[in-house]
């Protein structure tokens, strides 16, 4: 009962013109959509594949960063010999770090950022799958010496191997540079800790970082070290402890992609309803003269609905175009908790390109409701005049 | 006799327009039977094409009764009428109303895409209509590389490719020179002779009305006097 697509196709293509504009101005809100939804995407992925299932991490009751945490050499003493805690022969997989903050410029750029310093133990290799020096050596341990993650070096002015950089009065020289697949501290500097710990005359800690036996010990040793009122401290597994951090970041980009978009989406709708009317008014007579050969109202509702669906895909795919050179850009932003830096790449994902081709399909539809049901409302006799 | 094909019964139709009624037809009674050609004359404005709409099923009385092919057009609903007219009308326009993006072919096939034929036997069919217009060598030109007289041929393959009851025609030569209407009536005229297709046609062209076997006449709304043509024989199935 449907007048064939290839009618549609071909009066998309007779007004090339009226067609790519609206079709361009479609492309141009899904392209920002995506833009921002691949940011807040690639915060996600990085974010989330930071924490390792079994590992906890302690913080002081109330932080929700570890920058505003501190943990003392009795409470890392306390936690580690807990029982649930993973041992490597009698070592207990644990460590406690130490987190300072630095300023430095961005390369290129005068104004620059935080940049996170850690302080870590030996066993923070062990606890962070992943890690893997690319250049240069680690750290010696109670030197002021530090690796650098590769692409904080390549972001930020003086921090490649052989730079020295200041923490407070005390200067530390890069001797390595580190990647480690993709995971929330490949924004970071590492140390060892016991030299930023006299560095910045602090004796404890910001967190402490454990390997726990399983799944069940991980739920009763976080209840029992956050229940305990002696110790002021809280446990949480490393996934949650990232997952919420990345929770305030990408949520509110999430946010600002839903919120600009939704207003792109109403002018690219209009622009739709606009060429849509156009349309219906030009072929007017046409429709008529279809309506006479025994074409239903419903099918030329339907023909008009679909042909700015088409429009509005081809606009759709225009964005995605636009959009997808993104997946090669690298960037940073400063965590929202933390204020610090976090790289990050754009990812402009599989699901995400569906959404905005779906995203794009409903612009089109909506915007041609009213014309299309117009063109399905006219009297014969009066469409024929015209 | 037969049972008649189309029966007008005291149709009246009324339009209101700023205020103003207007009696488009008064009071019409009409009958064709199968095999008739009819030109139906008269000044503009006297309701010609108003009556053809009617009897097409894509305008309504406003008092009477229109049955074709035995069925009351009056109690159809919109959607009964498009399917109804697809099987039993052909509709020949004045301005020809070819859709502009679609080649000759495609034109033509419209109608049958509302049908069950299959693509093969619409291909058929739409290559036996092009062909009946002597138009198969421009199966696949689109309506502006075709000229005037050339589109209304499209136009009558269109009307006639679902083998329809009724063809109705309104001023079909009106846009034409004279010797393209000349071909269109030769073409009506044939449909009429060799294939017994009732036709009814509007027209203004005394000549073209000659092609037809009787001529009525309709008069600010009125139908008027009966000229039957004395060569003109029915031809009953
Ligand atoms: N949709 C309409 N709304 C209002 N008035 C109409 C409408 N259609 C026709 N009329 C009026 O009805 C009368 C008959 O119109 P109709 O189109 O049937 O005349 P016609 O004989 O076909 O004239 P022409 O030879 O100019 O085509 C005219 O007065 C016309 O103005
Ligand atoms: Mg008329």
């Amino acid at each position: 009962m449907a007048l064939p697509l290839k009618y549609n196709i071909r009066n998309i293509v007779v007004r090339k013109g009226s067609t790519l504009a609206t079709a361009f101005t479609i492309g141009l809100t899904v392209a920002v959509y995506l833009m921002v939804m691949a940011l807040a995407r690639g915060i996600d992925l990085t974010l989330s594949s930071s924490g390792d299932p079994l590992n906890m991490i302690v913080l002081r009751e109330g932080s929700t960063a570890e920058l505003n945490s501190s943990v003392t050499r009795e409470n890392f003493n306390d936690l580690m010999y807990l029982d649930g805690v993973e041992r490597e022969g009698d070592k207990p997989l644990a460590t406690a770090e130490l987190i300072t903050l630095i300023y430095k410029p961005r390369k290129g750029m005068s104004q620059g950022s935080n940049v996170t310093v850690r302080g870590v133990g030996s066993m923070s290799f062990k606890l962070r799958s992943g890690f893997q020096t690319v250049a240069g050596r680690l750290f010696q341990p109670g030197m002021t010496e530090a690796v650098v993650s590769k692409r904080i070096a390549e972001r930020f002015q003086g921090l490649d191997i052989g730079d020295r950089f200041r923490i407070q009065t005390t200067d530390y020289t890069v001797v390595g540079l580190f990647d480690s697949a993709g995971k929330a501290f490949e924004s970071e500097i590492w140390v060892d800790s016991n030299s930023l710990q006299s560095t910045t005359k602090r004796d404890g800690y910001s967190s402490v970082l454990m390997r726990v036996k399983d799944q069940n010990a991980l739920t009763a040793l976080s209840k029992r070290i956050t229940d305990d009122p002696k110790l002021h401290l809280k446990a949480v597994s490393e996934r949650v402890f990232y997952e919420d951090q990345q929770g305030t970041a990408s949520g509110a980009l999430k946010a600002l992609a839903v919120f600009i978009s939704f207003i792109m989406a109403v002018g690219a709708g209009f622009a739709g309803m606009n060429t849509m009317y156009a349309a219906v008014a030009r072929r007017t007579k046409e429709i008529g003269t279809l309506r006479v050969l025994g074409f239903s109202r419903f099918s030329i509702l339907a023909s008009f609905l679909l042909e700015s669906v088409a429009i509005a895909l081809i606009g759709a795919v225009i964005g995605i175009l636009l959009a997808l050179p993104l997946n090669f850009i690298s960037t940073g932003t400063s965590n929202w908790v933390t204020f610090s830096e976090i790289a990050f790449n754009f990812r402009v994902t599989a699901d995400l390109m569906l959404f905005a081709l779906l995203f794009g399909g409903i612009i089109g539809l909506v915007g041609s409701l009213l014309p299309s049901i117009r063109a399905s409302r006219f009297k014969i006799v009066d469409a024929l005049r015209a | 006799m037969s049972e008649p094909i189309v029966r007008v019964r005291n149709v009246t139709k009324r339009f209101v327009r700023d205020g103003f009624e207007v009696i488009a037809l008064d009071q019409v009674d009409l009958e064709l039977y199968e095999g008739d050609f009819l030109a139906l004359m008269g000044p503009s404005g006297s309701g010609k094409s108003t009556l053809l709409n009617l009897l097409a099923g894509i305008d309504r009385v406003t008092e009477g009764e229109v049955e074709v092919m035995g069925t009351q057009l009056t109690r159809m609903s919109e959607s009964q009428l498009a399917t109804w007219r697809n099987a039993h009308i052909g509709y020949i326009f004045q301005t020809f109303n070819l859709v502009p993006v679609l080649t000759a072919f495609e034109n033509v096939e419209l109608p049958l895409l509302l049908t069950k034929l299959s693509k093969a036997e619409r291909r058929r069919n739409v290559e036996t209509a092009l062909d009946l217009v002597g138009l198969s060598d421009r199966m696949h030109h689109q309506p502006k590389q075709l000229s005037g007289g050339q589109e209304q041929r499209v136009a009558i393959a269109r009307a006639i490719v679902t083998d329809p009851d009724l063809i109705l025609a309104d001023e079909p030569t009106g846009n034409l020179d004279a010797r393209s209407g000349e071909e269109i009536m030769q073409i009506l005229s044939t449909l009429n002779h060799e294939l017994n297709k009732t036709i009814m046609l509007v027209t203004h062209d005394p000549h073209a009305a000659s092609f037809a076997a009787e001529q009525r006449h309709l008069e600010k709304g009125v139908l008027t006097e009966v000229k039957e043509f004395a060569a003109r024989q029915h031809v009953t199935v």
